[in-house]
């Protein structure tokens, strides 16, 4: 079924793609002209396939639950914010905070992510296939953030308990935020999701892991004096 | 938040659209901005004449047609709505300080080959009501306000423009502006408002006065201005943008043979002529990019 976005408003397809009849069983839906409009495809509980051509802009698939979402394009700050479950996959490169304080699912970035990627993250995995900007997995609390690419500065900074892997160069790590040992279970996590992302080809001995020092977890009285 | 919006034409392909791309570049920006709008169009200079933009208010512009050519000897004006554009081969000193005298006017821009024009008012009326669509030009930079931190005024709107040719428009908030002023007032650079973006207007035009090239110029504008910042700005041959270290506030870059499109959102180049096969990027925070010079 086709949707197009200079035909029918925004809140018309939202609401088509939130209240699918499960007898219709129509499960593939295509998204026309876009234009950067924000918000598109929000709030979606079923399992269905959605495929976006062209940009998109702010919160694209936010708090997704259980949809398949493929934007043929770049995306808008805050891709996939929130979602629960899921897939989102942007062709694209992916603007600020993608991926924020997002629950669970699974987000696949082809392009670059800018700064924030991954803040405040709390379940999902997400794999970029370029690099990201700065203060990326800021406050993340769990879940996998995988990057083939760079990082800026300020990696994982005031990180609890997401595990981090990147592949190039980490311009600088956030506080609290260091390189750890890469045990087997790492690597075969690590593995897991890149088959998932369709990156076998990629060798998991390449990506190095940090992760969160858990110094900033709790109150030192030595540090009394600075407050 | 605020929408700026910017166009730098490459080739001479869309010389006579500039008016309707940037047109539909502002009005697209109008949820980001609903207060005010302006825009600043490079066009082709003439020989000797320079261009001066003026908000005549609420003045009859045939009394004020009479009024200044006691005054001035100019080679026209022209009447756009409550705007005029006033050429002239005057000495410009002579001019300036004529125009900058008038009260009931505000002067909004001046140089050999910008015209500005800006109003308070939603952006879809302040373009239609200057004939944004009309317009050709270089290059051209606009701006959708959504004030925060000084009133919804023309002399609150951007673009602001503190120099010949010069222009700037912001999108964000300065915190160091009041030391910058005073600073920048002792070095004979004049302020019309009390707004932030002004301020920045004067430090560039400034440094431009100094001798230094608009890339040189923003580079050092990085650790002089402390704010959030994305800013557009645009001389005679040249357009740049540049966003804080911390790049809160967005923008994306559209760029294709023939134009480069700078805009907070994609969706306010979304109609622009083959965006879709365009190489698009957001800046990098920090990075001054720059075109022409």
């Amino acid at each position: 079924m086709k949707l197009d976005l200079k035909k029918l408003k925004l809140r018309k397809v939202n609401e088509t793609l939130q209240s699918i009849d499960p007898k219709k069983n129509n499960k593939n839906y295509t998204i026309l002209n876009p234009e950067g409009n924000h918000a598109i495809c929000v709030g979606l509980t079923d399992d269905i396939d959605i495929t976006i051509k062209g940009h998109v802009g702010y919160y694209c698939g936010g708090m997704n639950q259980n949809a398949n979402i493929t934007v043929e394009g770049n995306a808008g700050t805050g891709v996939a914010e929130n979602m629960m479950s899921g897939k989102i996959h942007v062709k694209g490169n992916a603007s600020q905070s993608a991926g924020a304080t997002a629950h669970g699912g699974f987000l696949i970035i082809d392009g670059d992510a800018s700064s924030r990627c991954g803040i405040s993250m709390k379940g999902i995995d997400i794999v970029v296939k370029g690099s990201v900007g700065h203060m990326s997995a800021f406050m993340a609390q769990s879940g996998n953030l995988i990057v083939c690419g760079n990082a800026g500065e300020a990696l994982g900074d005031s990180l609890y308990e997401t595990d981090i892997y990147i592949r190039g160069k980490v311009k600088s790590l956030g506080a609290d935020c260091i390189e750890k040992k890469m045990d087997n279970k790492h690597l075969k996590k690590l593995e897991k999701l890149l088959k998932k992302a369709k990156l076998e080809k990629l060798k998991t001995k390449d990506f190095k892991r940090y992760g969160s020092a858990r110094k900033l977890y709790n109150f030192k009285i030595d540090n009394v004096s600075s407050y | 938040m605020c929408g700026i919006v910017g166009i730098y034409l490459k080739s001479k392909k869309f010389e006579k659209d500039l008016g309707k791309m940037l047109s539909g570049m502002l009005v697209n920006m109008e949820s980001r901005g609903p207060d005010s709008a302006g825009f600043a169009i490079y066009k082709k200079e003439k020989k000797e004449e320079f261009k001066y933009s003026i908000c005549i208010n609420n003045l009859v512009f045939e009394k004020f047609k009479k009024d200044i050519s006691k005054k001035i000897k100019y080679n026209s004006i022209l009447k756009n709505s409550d705007h005029a554009i006033l050429s002239s081969k005057e000495n410009p000193n002579k001019v300036l300080s004529i125009l900058n005298e008038i009260k009931e006017i505000s002067l909004v821009g001046y140089g050999r080959s910008i015209e500005i024009f800006k109003q308070i008012g939603n952006p879809k009326d302040v373009v239609k009501k200057f004939n944004l669509e009309k317009f050709s030009g270089t290059h051209a930079i606009g701006h959708t306000r959504m004030a925060t931190e000084s009133a919804i005024t023309t002399d609150g709107s951007h673009p602001y423009s503190t120099g010949s040719d010069e222009c700037l428009v912001h999108n964000g908030s300065l915190s160091n502006h009041n030391n910058l002023r005073r600073d920048l007032i002792k070095r004979r650079i004049n302020f019309k408002s009390e707004n932030d973006t002004e301020v920045a207007a004067g430090y560039i035009s400034n440094h431009l006065s100094n001798k230094k090239n608009l890339k040189e110029t923003l580079e050092s504008a990085l650790s002089d201005l402390d704010g959030f910042y994305t800013f557009i700005t645009g001389t005679k041959k040249g357009f740049a943008i540049v966003r804080d270290e911390i790049a809160c506030k967005p923008a994306v870059i559209s760029e294709t043979k023939d134009y480069v499109a700078i805009a907070s959102e994609f969706q306010a180049m979304a109609h622009l002529p083959s965006v879709n096969i365009a190489n698009i990027f957001e800046p990098q925070p920090g990075i001054v990019y720059s075109w022409g010079n």
